[in-house]
């Protein structure tokens, strides 16, 4: 087996070396993928078509906006899946727990709990930051989302996961990712409904006093918003889920 | 193939990142395909994806070009909000609450027929490509999610057999199956069945 | 509304999706309905969209998310939707097989996976926007993305069941994975070489600029793209992980991805060999015109996988597992239709692809059923059932003669397809595994047909005190049909079956008009 394994792998290896030499040299600037008019239009027109400084945003965001989307969509999936797998059912929930070693009662640490209580805030401010500033730096939804989420980590490390669990149950999480997706697709349907294509964020200038442009800067950090919402409520269900093997109990 | 100096040369040389990105999809994909334990394989799973991560963002590579974000000269909103807080200083029309960049934007709206202008070939060239990053950060949210209902997937077996080694959950599996009796459907006596 | 009715495809089930799980914990009974009509919704923007291309001119119809048109703006730079005979079809299939599994749906999930009903809906929904959304794609960095939501959903929708079914979902993991980045990493060279995602923006570059067919950057992205969607459909080496998750699966999953997963993979590969790589690339060799090293290998390994799926589905002793392995060897037929290179073996492939999506479905319906009442698909566990559940088994053996290919059901016409394309192009061994596998179908539904209609056991021993029917034991015999809400879904698949059969030469119409542009052979390609 590892011998097949390795034969595959190597052959794998020359296909792709054998590729190599066919590509263009490194940061060459007239390379296909550089001077195509697609990757042109993107630097050239961004700041024409959606007043977004951040290429890549507006690239993320608007342009390429139903990837991304799906893109959310997937993290989604993720959150569901790990629960549909891990919860326990029927006559498979009273099958005893497996017994882990680390499960004592132990009381949260004094300086590692107020020095979270520091922190956090901290953490937070900055998540909403990177959210929202996600315009004109790097950052934007799924950076802000994860650090957000981290948060809520942080607080089931330094305590237990019931105490994070009493601030966001997994239950409600989910809701809130579904909230997130609705969000986005809600903006997408919306601009639809006002006459564009979906997820032609221009068409809501009809409703916002502001210019077609900036119907898209405004749009975009909606979505930005949605995808956050999902992605933070996400992570913190995955870890919920993952550091407890379904059970939801208990510290790390 | 490799006899040649020139070929190395400019394998090694010249696509040294492409040669570094093959080296690390390999070793992720002996890693999913030999390793034993099911942790192991998603190791070689993340290296795998990371692998191809690094072969788009080399791909999105321009000599001497800086990040995708605009620089001040053409920055859609810098350069005017320079230009319009000259003109009207008193102004202060608020209207809208949502935005981020509150200063700008106000300023923009009451000079919303503006048009930021697009930038020429030569200017162009100073921007790296955007679009390979953009795919990037999707490949790596479905990096990541895939990598979470393995992890899922990883604890539910172990939950049912006690082990994550390959061979040991397949020896437990076919002992399963052995022990398992075909429910009596076949009985001769006659007996009600209503499902 | 009819201008957007692509978007509504997706709108649909993905709001659909969300409120099963905003609902889902609270009120598990509304997430049944929901499901239902969102796809009810979506299947009826899908005939709108079938209409609108049948009036369009060019036969197909792109919509622009984000409002990106190519007028305005480079094409590419937004992701676009196309809509031509080919993917409309394919995503009818799919809306349509999603309907009637979700309206079927309602007794298994409650009973399979209880107090996860709002998890299993929500993801159901979303495996049907994902491979709708494969189906219609013009974006081929877009179809990763879907093949991703796909397959995620597809992790867990078989790995709620049982733990068998989680450990078979683990390889499915490790080999989807793999097949899903060769994708992903071909398109990164296809995307380094042409510089755009967009489908036709990549098909005219390669029409464009002929040099670039002697690249060996294009050649691995093609051997790239190829191997990963040849993972992604179980092809036969690959096909490892399919037979135990499909078999360990909730029923509800094994309806819906047995039908539509590998035959939407199979649609990928034709749409990435016609109109991405176009034709003069996928098939033939830069300087004269024999075909390439593909067309000469890929027949032989198909006949290869039919053989072998075939065998093994022949070694089986239970309905469902067998199923699995049919649905290996029908990849095989269809993988083998299109690189016969041939027009009618094209046609046949397409063809086969609906019609097998209606005949598994078919079957897997019928087996689920027979899982509910008897708590096993072992052959032993057939004994009677015709006497039971005469309209069950009914619809179970017309997708049964479908698979085998017996007229009018759509499985002899497609079939008839593939075995002419076959023939012009002078592939004998394509046509031998053709027949070989429907002599193995054959003997496989008569032995179930001996099983469910007489009471014999597993050693033919007869049980009974007479002949047929008449050894059965008064108790077994008495009628017992399947809940109206399982039995019309798999009656009206079985009348799909035989409707598509009826009407085959409507069908291969809308297909001549999509093939007919790109010049394939019509008698041999070699």
């Amino acid at each position: 087996m590892k011998k097949v394994a390795l034969a595959v792998t190597l052959f794998i290896g020359a296909l792709l070396l054998y590729a190599a030499k066919d590509f263009s040299v490194w940061g060459h600037l007239q390379s296909p993928a550089s001077a195509s008019p697609v990757s042109k239009h993107f630097i050239a027109d961004t700041g024409v078509d959606t007043e977004v400084p951040n290429m890549v945003t507006a690239v993320l965001a608007d342009y390429r906006g139903f990837d991304t989307m799906f893109e959310t969509v997937v993290i989604f999936i993720a959150g569901i899946a790990i629960i549909a797998i891990l919860r326990r059912t029927g006559a498979d929930a009273d099958s005893p727990a497996i017994q882990r070693e680390s499960d004592v009662v132990a009381e949260p640490d004094l300086i590692v709990t107020n020095t979270v209580r520091l922190l956090i805030p901290v953490i937070q401010l900055f998540a909403f930051y990177v959210l929202a500033h996600g315009h004109v730096s790097p950052g934007g939804g799924f950076q802000g989302g994860v650090i957000m989420g981290a948060s809520f980590i942080l607080v089931a490390l330094a305590w237990d996961l019931p105490k994070a669990l009493d601030r966001l149950s997994v239950d409600r999480a989910i809701m809130l990712a579904g909230v997130g997706i609705l969000i986005y697709a809600g903006i997408g349907l919306f601009s639809m409904l006002l006459g564009g294509e979906f997820l032609d964020y221009a068409e809501l200038s009809h409703v916002l006093p502001v210019s077609r442009e900036m119907a898209r800067y405004h749009a975009m950090l909606g979505v930005e918003i949605g995808v956050a919402f999902t992605v933070t409520t996400v992570m913190f269900a995955i870890y919920a889920n993952l550091s407890t093997r379904g059970r939801l109990e208990g510290g790390l | 193939m490799f006899g040649e100096e020139g070929l190395l040369n400019e394998l090694l040389v010249e696509r040294f990142n492409y040669c570094v990105y093959v080296v690390l999809l390999l070793i992720g994909l002996y890693a999913m395909i030999a390793k034993n334990n099911l942790i192991k394989k998603l190791i070689g799973m993340s290296i795998f994806q990371t692998a191809i991560i690094l072969f788009y963002v080399s791909i999105g590579v321009k000599e001497g070009a800086t990040i995708p974000i605009y620089l001040a000269e053409h920055d859609p909103h810098g350069h005017h909000a320079e230009h319009i807080v000259h003109l009207d200083e008193a102004n202060t029309i608020d209207v809208s609450e949502e935005n981020a960049t509150p200063l700008r934007l106000s300023h923009e709206q009451d000079h919303g027929h503006h048009a930021p202008r697009s930038l020429t070939d030569e200017e162009t060239l100073g921007y790296a490509n955007p679009l390979p990053h953009v795919l990037m950060l999707t490949a790596i949210v479905v990096g990541v999610a895939t990598l979470g209902v393995a992890l899922a997937l990883t604890q539910r077996i172990y939950r049912a057999y006690g082990t994550i080694e390959e061979d040991a959950v397949l020896a437990a599996i076919q002992a399963e199956d052995a022990a398992t009796v075909i429910p009596d459907v076949l009985a001769t006596k006659p007996k009600a069945k209503k499902g | 509304m009819s201008e957007n009715s692509i978007a509504l495809i997706f709108a649909f089930p993905l709001f659909g999706a969300v409120f099963c799980a905003l609902f889902g914990r609270k009120s598990p009974n509304l997430c049944h309905p929901i499901s239902v009509a969102s796809l009810a919704g979506a299947l009826g923007a899908g005939i709108e969209t079938l209409r609108r291309v049948i009036a369009s001119e060019a036969n197909e119809v792109s919509y622009f998310f984000g409002g990106w048109n190519a007028d305005a703006y480079p094409r590419g730079v937004g992701i676009e939707f196309r809509a031509d005979y080919l993917g409309t079809l394919i995503m009818l299939v799919v809306v349509g097989v999603a309907f009637l599994v979700a309206w079927y749906s309602k007794l298994p999930v409650a009973e399979e996976t209880p107090e996860k009903e709002g998890y299993f809906y929500s993801l159901f929904l979303l495996q049907v926007t994902g491979l709708a959304g494969i189906s219609l794609t013009g974006d081929a960095f877009n179809l990763y993305v879907l093949i991703e939501v796909a397959a995620l959903t597809g992790y867990g929708l078989i790995a709620m069941g049982s733990a068998r079914a989680a450990a078979a979902t683990f390889k499915y993991v490790i080999l989807g994975t793999i097949g899903a980045s060769f994708y992903l990493l071909g398109v990164g060279y296809l995307y380094m070489k042409t510089g755009t995602l967009n489908m036709v923006g990549i098909e005219q570059f390669i029409t464009d600029n002929e040099s670039l067919a002697d690249s060996a950057a294009m050649q691995v992205a093609f051997v790239f793209v190829c191997l990963g969607v040849l993972m992604k459909m179980a092809f036969f080496p690959f096909h490892a992980w399919l037979p135990s998750a499909y078999f360990h699966a909730p029923t509800t999953t094994s309806c819906l991805l047995a039908p539509l997963v590998t035959k939407v993979m199979i649609y990928v590969m034709i749409r990435m060999l016609l109109t991405v790589f176009g034709v003069e690339f996928s098939f033939k060799n830069t300087h004269d015109d024999e075909g390439n090293i593909w067309t000469e290998v890929l027949p032989w390994l198909v006949v290869l996988a039919i053989l072998c799926a075939a065998t093994m589905a022949l070694a089986q002793r239970d309905v469902k597992k067998m199923l699995t392995y049919l649905i290996v060897a029908e990849v095989g037929y269809m993988v083998g239709g299109v690189w016969v290179y041939n027009y009618y073996g094209l046609i046949g492939s397409i063809f086969h692809i609906i019609s097998d999506a209606c005949m598994t479905l078919c079957l897997f319906l019928g087996v689920g059923i027979i899982l509910r009442k008897r708590k096993t698909t072992h052959f032993d566990g057939l004994r009677g059932l015709f006497r039971k559940m005469p309209f069950t088994m009914t619809g179970f053996f017309i997708g049964g003669f479908s698979i085998i290919g017996l007229p009018p059901t759509c499985g002899f016409f497609s079939k008839w397809y593939l075995i002419t394309g076959g023939m012009l192009a002078e592939r004998w061994e394509y046509i031998v595994a053709l027949m070989f596998s429907t002599m193995v179908m054959v003997v496989l539904f008569f032995r179930l047909i001996e099983r469910i209609h007489l009471a014999v056991t597993e050693s033919g021993e007869n049980i009974g005190h007479g002949h047929g029917d008449l050894a059965l034991p008064k108790s077994e015999t008495f009628f017992d049909e399947a809940p109206l809400s399982m039995l019309i879904p798999l009656l009206l698949s079985a009348g799909v079956v035989l409707v598509i059969g009826v009407f085959n030469q409507d069908v291969v119409n809308l297909l001549q008009d999509f093939l007919e542009p790109f010049n394939l052979p019509k008698g041999t390609g070699r």
